[in-house]
């Protein structure tokens, strides 16, 4: 059911308006601090009183200016987009709080504040795009609204990570751009439906040039090997930023991307027909997922920066989404989407946590942390929670997205997928649970004991995040929580 | 009213032309007036192209028939979709005269005042009656009266090598200009009769022959280098960098796209609507070539340290986008053309206004600091911060990032490429358009995210009279990249029109 | 074609001939001269080719100017007014064209000491 509405709009309005506000009179700490958090808040409620409705199988449309027919600026927000939508505004909401605490005495916090509203304005624009043409704007504005964000330090080295993350993504988005062209050409609309807009009578070689293209395109911020270069080099961004990029903003909008391309406009039949004419081109999405799980647990295990370990993990991981989309089975997919908010809550808590400790102790390096966890108990043991949540253990949200992915993985008839998945949790465990037990089981060079926890507002973040990891992991099937949102998702892309 | 708007489009003119006659009149004993003059005359001029575009979208084309001589045999003033440029026009003259105040006072000596406005206005006149005219001769001398101005202008100052690129660029134009006289001398052998749409009948009636193939060479080759396509660019970098920057902006923004206006006029006003010839080997030769100009026009302006050097390279990117736009034109089927040419025509509008934008900014920058590399130019951002500002819109803009104009025109031409089956052009523009991007994050980085260098620390914002034109520039590329069926539901029936479809025509899908 | 043929042609359109003749040869001179003084006599003779060329055009043998007056009739063969007309324009043009690009060479001696183009390139 198609219900007009305005709040599809409203919600990425509500991030400008915050930043146009904190360009103005962002100056003063208070009222910045008051912008952000209170749009923070709105959104979310805004967001959220759409929940109940798209649950229910409702589609919330705001269209404006038609350009030509078949393409518009449509936002349009179905049961992928509720559920990447209402991922990413709760998460602004906390990541706020933690940015007020973290960029305490650092410069230019206007401008920092300004951006960091407007990545999350196109986050959600990205969320409820109805058309390539609309999920393209927001994604070029994302790349450029992040760029101040990660050359904030404005140190040469941030200078040449900036210039790395913009010559990736925006090659990648002339490579999109291409292939939406090429798309309404092909099919006279780029609005994103259900069964997906392309079909095999298109002409299978160009089609599957076409999904190359956009998969190069999108595959750049979803990390794929070896389109991850900009990843590492942009850790020299600010925590908050990291754990903005990493775990919610720019990732998360390249493998949501592709599952739009695979779901909304290729179509599962289309890409099945294409298997069966020769050319399997989920299945190569597949083995590039595979080999990147593999290859960037192992180049995260090589790493001594605590941020640079966390970001392969974060390549490794993303992965795992783009291996649940390309499986074409509904459970996978089901692993794949569920896993854009277990990765989200987990990766950002680890990040919190990287960043409460550089705030306390100015440790940058895993090597530096013997004994952190005697000086910092509640900071570690959230981190503890989210690395056995990265392994996939149960009660953890992350069991739940791999036990999805195993059992499309089994649908599907590829046992291959399931022994990486299994050998990417023991690599997972590999580096990080020697963190941890350096933490816990090691003595602290300077042998003091005392616990001295980071400031409140760095501190509440982590902690509720890795509350949530937990929880999302206990009541997986509660409605309201992501698992039920996926559902809702997979079940318009495959017919059931 | 209807009466009154009728008249319109010659009165612009007129007044144009009056006005700067009249300049150094008024201004004698004061030189300083001449600015309030001009800007008194490009105001009112302003309000007559309103009028008439006003009158164009609710009643369609105006004919005016100068001296009530009866067209073929008197000269017609047409005034059709494709002069709706004149408005754009008239309002950036307005504007970039506006902006002139401070700045001219600041560069030329004030006995030279008088001058500079007389013939910025006559620049407009020539651009103005170049857009609305109907009959080929009259084409040719508007074209001169704009060349020449232009010439002097960018020679006004006194600085140093100013003449030499003047000089560079009236040779070069004057041989385009010879270019199109011949052209249009060949057309009148061939047809007898110099009135535009006159001449399309006639060349119905003929079998097409050599002569005319011949003429429409030397026009493509004079609007050409009037609009500094590759490889006849080389006027243009110099010509641009070292005029005053309010000239830059007007020759930037306008002249060059005087000759895509010129180029609309013969291949799409007489011999498409002759359409007795097949012009799409030309048009296709100007595509091609127009890809090769987006490439080489990106390309240099990676290595420039001169501001206004990069945006003058940019420009020349940016004329190949326009080209490749109108160029993509099927003979038989004119709707496979439509969205091609939407987006070349909603780029010169676009580019007008954020190539100027950029412009006034480096002026502002100039004026304020004396400096135009961008190295000496570190951290300025920080004290001229809306001057700034605004460069930094113009250049997301020019980049092509959504939301702003300048995405509309990529999206668009890159559209047209490919549904007419030109996805090499379509990769060119995008792989020029990474190439801008690129360097104008250099701009950007320089002025934003470095330290200020030590003798910049003491400038301030530019003077109220430029930031006016500025910021209403800059807002203009924000809002319609946004809103941007506003420049649409013009450019629309003026693409529709020029390929010979109704104006309401609506392209198939949905 | 036969050799008769084509001198027939050319002396059919012997204008055509003679003009590009001339536009060729102002061409070469502005392109290969060093001397900016030079060039622009190139770009003169141009002009001139096409100013004749067009003039040209309008010329009818035996035709008489268009002015009506003693010994003039219905049957009274005139050449075409049109083109003389448009020519006058186009020296007036042409005109301004030089004493613009002259007062230009001036204030370019003064600034560069020099009217060589080659010389000039190196000065850049």
């Amino acid at each position: 059911m198609i219900v007009n509405d305005i709040r599809p709009l409203l919600a990425p309005m509500i991030s400008i308006l915050c930043a146009v506000l904190i360009f103005w009179r962002g100056g003063n700490a208070f009222l910045r601090r008051s912008f952000s958090i209170s749009a923070a808040i709105v959104k979310w409620v805004v967001v959220f009183s759409m929940l109940q409705g798209s649950l229910a199988g409702k589609i919330y449309v705001t269209e404006l200016i038609p350009f030509v027919p078949g393409i518009s600026f449509l936002l349009r927000v179905d049961g992928l987009g509720m559920f990447f939508g209402m991922v990413s505004s709760t998460l602004w909401i906390i990541t706020t709080v933690y940015a007020i605490g973290y960029m305490e005495g650092e410069h230019a916090r206007k401008r920092f504040f300004a951006f960091f509203a407007l990545c999350v304005s196109t986050t959600v624009g990205i969320a409820f795009a109805g058309n390539l043409f609309t999920l393209f704007v927001f994604y070029e504005m994302l790349t450029v609204c992040t760029y101040p964000l990660v050359i904030h330090e404005e140190t040469p080295e941030a200078m040449r990570a900036g210039r790395k993350y913009l010559v990736y993504t925006l090659t990648g988005g002339s490579l999109i751009l291409f292939s939406t062209a090429l798309t309404f050409y092909l099919a006279d609309t780029v609005t994103f439906a259900e069964p997906g807009i392309l079909s095999i009578s298109n002409g299978v070689g160009l089609l599957a040039a076409m999904f190359a293209m956009f998969m190069l395109g999108f595959g750049v911020k979803a990390a794929i090997m070896p389109l991850h270069g900009w990843l590492p080099s942009a850790m020299v961004a600010p925590t908050p930023v990291s754990a903005l990029l990493h775990a919610v903003a720019v990732v998360k909008a390249g493998v949501f991307g592709i599952t739009r391309i695979i779901y909304n406009i290729f179509g599962v039949s289309t890409l099945k027909d294409m298997a069966l004419e020769g050319m399997d081109v989920a299945s190569v999405l597949m083995w590039a997922a595979l080999i990147t799980i593999i290859c960037a647990s192992l180049m995260a295990l090589m790493q001594d920066g605590l941020k640079k370990r966390l970001a392969y993990s974060t390549v490794s991981q993303l992965s795992y989404i783009v291996l649940g989309v390309s499986l074409l089975t509904p459970d996978g997919a089901l692993g794949g989407i569920v896993h854009i908010a277990n990765q989200a809550f987990m990766k950002i808590t680890m990040f919190f946590v990287a960043g409460a400790i550089y705030k306390k102790t100015h440790k940058k390096n895993i090597s530096e942390m013997h004994g952190i966890g005697h000086k910092m108990p509640l900071t570690m043991a959230t981190f503890t929670i989210a690395s056995l949540g990265m392994m996939g253990l149960p009660p953890t949200a992350g069991f739940i997205s791999k036990w999805y992915l195993c059992l499309g993985a089994l649908d599907a008839g590829k046992m291959v997928v399931v022994v990486i998945l299994l050998l990417s949790s023991f690599l997972n465990a590999a580096y990080f649970l020697p963190i941890v037990y350096r933490a816990y089981f090691m003595k602290p060079q300077d042998g003091n004991l005392k616990t001295d926890e980071a400031h409140w507002t760095l501190l509440v973040p982590c902690v509720i995040c890795a509350l949530y990891v937990i929880a999302l992991g206990l009541f997986a099937d509660l409605p309201f929580v992501p698992l039920a949102l996926a559902r809702g998702a997979v079940t318009g892309f495959f017919g059931l | 009213m209807a009466e009154f708007a009728h008249h319109c489009p010659v009165l612009m003119v007129i007044t144009f032309l009056a006005g700067a006659v009249l300049t150094p009149i008024v201004s004698k004993s004061k030189k300083k007036f001449s600015f309030w003059w001009a800007f008194f005359v490009s105001l009112l001029a302003l309000l007559f192209s309103s009028c008439a575009v006003w009158s164009l979208y609710t009643k369609g084309p105006i004919s005016y028939w100068l001296g009530g001589w009866e067209p073929p045999y008197g000269i017609e003033i047409y005034f059709d979709y494709i002069s709706s440029i004149t408005f754009l026009m008239t309002v950036l003259g307005a504007l970039i005269i506006l902006y002139s105040k401070k700045y001219i006072e600041h560069d030329i000596k004030e006995e030279k005042l008088p001058v500079y406005y007389t013939l910025v206005l006559l620049l407009l006149c020539g651009m103005v009656g170049f857009s609305i005219t109907g009959d080929m001769f009259n084409l040719y001398v508007f074209l001169e009266i704009l060349s020449l101005s232009g010439y002097a202008l960018i020679a006004i100052t006194e600085e140093k090598l100013t003449a030499m690129a003047s000089f560079k660029y009236l040779v070069m134009g004057a041989v385009s200009s010879m270019c199109v006289l011949a052209g249009v001398a060949l057309l009148y052998n061939v047809t007898g009769t110099l009135n535009m749409s006159d001449m399309a009948l006639r060349l119905q009636q003929f079998e097409p022959i050599a002569t005319s193939y011949m003429a429409l060479c030397l026009f493509v080759v004079g609007f050409c280098v009037k609009a500094a396509m590759f490889p006849v660019h080389v006027w243009l970098p110099d010509a641009h960098a070292l005029a005053p920057s309010p000239v830059s902006a007007l020759l930037s923004g306008l002249v060059i796209k005087v000759g895509i206006v010129g180029l609309l006029r013969v291949i799409y006003g007489i011999y498409r609507l002759g359409g007795a010839i097949d012009f799409t080997t030309v048009t296709n030769f100007m595509g091609w070539l127009a890809a090769i100009t987006v490439l080489v026009g990106a390309f240099f302006a990676f290595f420039q340290d001169d501001i206004k050097m990069i945006f003058a390279y940019s420009s020349i990117s940016n004329i190949g986008y326009i080209i490749m736009g109108i160029s993509l034109i099927s003979f038989t089927q004119p709707e496979r053309g439509y969205l091609g040419m939407v987006g070349g025509l909603i780029h010169i509008f676009n580019h007008a206004i954020i190539k100027s934008t950029l412009f006034l900014c480096a002026g502002a920058i100039i004026y304020k600091t004396g400096f135009r590399k961008l190295s000496d130019l570190r951290g300025i951002g920080k004290k001229m911060p809306i001057t700034c500002g605004a460069l930094t819109i113009a250049a997301l803009s020019i980049a092509g990032i959504p939301p702003t104009a300048g995405f509309i025109c990529k999206w668009f031409i890159v559209l047209g490429a490919i549904e007419f089956g030109r996805g090499i052009w379509a990769a060119a523009l995008l792989i020029g358009a990474i190439f801008v991007f690129a360097y104008y994050i250099k701009i950007v980085n320089a002025i934003f995210f470095r330290e200020p260098a030590e003798p910049i620390l003491e400038v301030d914002e530019a003077p109220l009279s430029m930031l006016i034109p500025i910021v209403i520039l800059a807002i203009s590329c924000l809002v319609f990249g946004v809103f941007a069926y506003l420049p649409l539901a013009v450019i629309k029936p003026a693409a529709a029109t020029i390929l010979g479809l109704p104006p309401t025509y609506i392209p198939p899908g949905g | 074609m036969s050799v008769s043929e084509l001198f027939y042609k050319l002396n059919v359109n012997f204008n055509y001939v003679v003009a590009m003749t001339l536009f060729i040869i102002g061409l070469y001179t502005l392109i290969s001269k060093p001397n900016l003084i030079k060039k622009f006599m190139g770009l003169n003779i141009m002009e001139t080719s096409i100013f004749l060329f067009i003039v040209s055009s309008g010329a009818i043998a035996g035709g008489k100017a268009p002015i009506f007056g003693e010994g003039v009739g219905p049957e009274t063969v005139f050449v075409n007014p049109i083109p003389q007309a448009l020519i006058l324009t186009g020296i007036v043009v042409a005109m301004s064209t030089t004493a613009l690009a002259l007062s230009l060479m001036i204030k370019l001696y003064e600034q560069c000491g020099t009217l060589n183009a080659d010389k000039l390139k190196e000065l850049k």
